[in-house]
């Protein structure tokens, strides 16, 4: 059915080395991003019929960069992040009804429906949040990756933040103390290029993230965040350097997001132009689809069978979520204190 | 089968919206994430993306349509095999979905009364101090040290984190020689970073380590208390109970002397006002010992709070094994019949002073040490007053919004019948505290103070 919708997505035409890759491996990526889309688009329907409410930020464009760095670590791994989290969790294998069921506020939801879209935990797969307070989840995750040196085991911390949080004090604050201390800590810069409404260039005297450790000898890479595998091979490097005990390092993820900053954004600041540009020329699952093809891994007929198994997953997700039960009214004074 | 396509809601209060214009035609082929018509409201513009793949089947609402309803179908979509034909033309309202309530279907319609109070809290015992007990002369100081270093012995988990705590020993000296016992790994010295190094701290309790963070000051917390409220207090209940936090945030707090209003002020109130936290501040060793051990051990944040102007100060404490004071409850220090005075950390010994000047004038009062201020023992405050009639409450904070407008506010709730005069406030007066000697003394409660408010309670 495409082809004939002058809006439909034009796929890039750079062919990838995917000679380190197997079928199974490009076709699991594609099928957890694929997952995080349709996720996302469920839960922007949801939204618009009022059975999510409140702050709701979606992740639709941003796919790559948590399925490539989730491929990149193994158990007990810690994750951490803003608001902005249903991909990471879905990512890490928590259920996608669990989730859904919290955006509906039901007690289902991964936090009873007490947290909402942007407090969600899950002590079972190592994700410590969900954050609200932009930036917060610096110094929170660089205190993961502290405990794991207090503990003398060998695990790494993931803390992501986005360009916005990357002007917060206390991620300077952060940096220093995880470079003098060498702590395990691999902050995930996620550069979708607008804190909120306001671009980069408006808020940051030096744009490139990934030089914002320099004054404490951190290192810093910038990464093509639309581009899984280009994501996966520079978390394999960071995974692999902060594992062997040489401290922090800053992967800057240049990404973008189709959606406005939360559904109630006019996205006034930035033209229609400019996102269907993104979408077109670089969009990740467009992207590995096409390289997949060509690879010969697969075809249109068994990718279309994935799309349709995701949809089930995500359909029987947002159905969990609208039966679930509110919280008993029980649950009002209940996890307040131990 | 054919999907249909509902008028969104940007936001939980719209009702109804604008159908500015179509960006598709019928006939054309969708895909997800395609862009099909904007929206309008007062507030914003907005898209709606196609969700499905489909052919577009019919547009239901003409473009330019105001005031169409939430929820309303604006289009269909049809997938392979659909007639666009047999599609309806109808535009009213589709069912608005209603959340399903918590009840079974056979229960009542409506939806239960929350509870109105929260469930007790669990209760505490006190450890009894045998007969014949050895009472050991400690500053409090050294009963900090000697909590943390026992608890310290007694649990790998727990370790000492703050700025000057280990090389230094301390700025106020209470974390002595604890470097030596434990190593850097264990008493760990920071950069001037209290936000991030609280943050840190917490992030480390999230995973179940047990730090205890000294602040030099709570002034200085005050960089920090983002997360202290946000991370710490709130992540039990907004993770449904899955983390805990227990984590302890320790330093002086309150009006040192002639150190100007930035390094001057009591957090009780502002700590004592979130729900998550416990808030506990000792008067003399015995408690300082036993509190901290508590709150070391506790599964809760808790924010402990000490007085810069008592650490030298020295009480007895009972020479016995693990010496332990619960939380939330309150001591009466004193004994009396004609008035009630509560207060915490420093004031308590001022109250006792007062206590000691008015039975010279035959007036004889009741001092309680309420040592946690969240939670509150509200029982010991209330039965104290159901006895004496009469209410004088001290603290170093500011007055409005305070300790003792909560105690107040609590005594007349609880024991309005009783009271035989409305209950008096002592407390820091309301503007920043002075450097000048003069002004920081007529700033802050004395002995002299707290007496004559009793007085006036009593109408003598």
């Amino acid at each position: 059915m495409s082809g004939s919708n002058p809006k439909s997505k034009k796929t890039p035409k750079k062919k990838k080395n995917v000679s380190n890759y197997d079928s199974a491996e490009l076709l699991h990526y594609y099928r957890e991003m694929l997952q995080i889309r349709r996720f996302e688009e469920k839960a922007g329907q949801l939204y618009g019929m009022g059975l999510i409410a409140g702050f709701c930020h979606l992740y639709i464009g941003q796919e790559a960069v948590v399925v490539g760095m989730q491929a990149a670590i193994g158990d007990g791994d810690q994750v951490i992040t803003g608001y902005r989290d249903h991909g990471h969790m879905l990512t890490l294998g928590m259920e996608p009804r669990g989730v859904m069921a919290e955006l509906t506020g039901r007690a289902g939801g991964y936090s009873k429906g007490k947290g909402g879209s942007m407090h969600m935990f899950s002590t079972e797969k190592n994700f410590y949040g969900g954050h609200g307070i932009v930036g917060a989840q610096v110094s929170l995750g660089t205190g993961l990756a502290f405990a794991n040196t207090y503990r003398g085991n060998d695990r790494v911390s993931l803390a992501y933040f986005g360009d916005g949080a990357a002007n917060q004090g206390q991620v300077y604050e952060s940096f220093n103390m995880a470079k003098l201390w060498d702590l395990p800590v691999i902050y995930v810069i996620e550069n979708n290029h607008y804190a909120m409404g306001t671009a980069i260039a408006r808020s940051s005297s030096e744009t490139h993230l990934h030089k914002r450790g320099a004054s404490f000898g951190i290192p810093g890479v910038e990464v093509d965040g639309m581009d899984v595998l280009a994501v996966k091979e520079a978390a394999d490097m960071a995974v692999a350097h902060a594992r062997a005990g040489k401290g922090p390092i800053i992967l800057e993820m240049k990404t973008y997001r189709y959606r406005g900053h939360s559904m109630s954004d006019p996205a006034k600041y930035r033209t229609r132009e400019e996102v269907n540009a993104v979408r077109a020329q670089s969009d990740p699952i467009e992207q590995l689809k096409q390289t997949i093809l060509e690879a010969g891994f697969s075809d249109e007929t068994a990718l279309k069978e994935i799309d349709k198994e995701i949809k089930a997953i995500v359909n029987d997700a947002a159905d969990f979520a609208k039966d679930s039960p509110e919280p008993d009214p029980s649950e009002l004074y209940t996890d307040v204190l131990a | 089968m054919a999907i249909e396509i509902l008028m969104p809601a940007l936001s939980p209060t719209m009702e109804e919206g604008s159908l500015t214009k179509w960006l598709v035609a019928e006939g054309d082929a969708i895909q997800s994430g395609d862009i099909l018509a904007e929206i309008e409201t007062d507030k914003a513009t907005m898209e709606i993306e196609s969700v499905d793949d489909g052919i577009m089947g019919k547009l239901l609402v003409a473009a330019g349509s105001e005031n169409v309803a939430v929820n309303t179908v604006i289009a269909v979509l049809l997938e392979d095999g659909d007639d666009a034909d047999a599609v309806p033309t109808a535009t009213a309202p589709a069912q608005q979905p209603e959340p399903s309530k918590s009840d079974a279907a056979d229960a009542p319609a409506t939806t239960p009364e929350a509870p109105t109070s929260p469930p007790a809290f669990e209760p505490v015992v006190p450890m009894e101090v045998p007969e014949g007990t050895k009472m050991i002369e400690t500053t409090i100081r050294d009963a900090l040290r000697d909590a943390m270093a026992e608890e310290m012995r007694r649990d790998e988990d727990v370790f000492l984190i703050g700025e000057e705590v280990a090389q230094y020993q301390g700025a106020y000296k209470v974390s002595r020689e604890m470097l030596e016992e434990f190593g850097s790994r264990r008493v760990i010295d920071t950069p001037i970073t209290e936000h991030g190094f609280a943050g840190l701290a917490v992030g480390a309790a999230f995973t179940g380590l047990r730090p205890i963070v000294e602040f030099m000051t709570f002034n200085f917390a005050m960089q920090a208390i983002d997360h202290i409220i946000n991370s710490a207090a709130k992540t039990r209940y907004m993770s449904g109970g899955q983390m805990a936090c227990p984590i302890v945030f320790r330093g002086p707090n309150g009006a040192a002397s002639r150190v100007g209003a930035q390094h001057s002020q009591d957090y009780a109130p502002w700590y004592g006002h979130v729900p998550g936290l416990k808030v506990v501040a000792p008067y003399d060793a015995a408690d300082a010992k036993g509190l901290l051990k508590s709150a070391i051990r506790d599964p809760n944040p808790v924010v402990f709070l000490e007085h810069e102007l008592m650490y030298g100060e020295t009480f007895d404490v009972p020479d016995v094994e693990d010496w332990l004071v619960p939380i939330g409850q309150a001591l009466v220090r004193r004994e009396g019949t004609d008035a009630t005075i509560t207060a915490h950390s420093r004031m308590v010994g001022f109250s006792l002073q007062a206590a000691e000047i008015l039975a010279q004038e035959g007036i004889s009062v009741e001092v309680i040490d309420l040592r946690t201020i969240r939670p509150l023992d509200e029982e010991t405050i209330l039965a104290s007053v159901r006895k004496t009639n009469r209410l004088v409450t001290v603290e170093e904070s500011w007055g409005r919004m305070g300790i003792g407008a909560e105690i107040a506010a609590m005594v007349t709730e609880g024991a309005f019948d009783y009271l035989d005069a409305p209950p008096k406030r002592v407390h820091q007066v309301e503007t920043p505290l002075a450097y000048a000697a003069n002004l920081e003394s007529l700033s802050m409660p004395n002995p002299e103070r707290i007496a004559q408010a009793v007085r006036e309670v009593c109408y003598v």
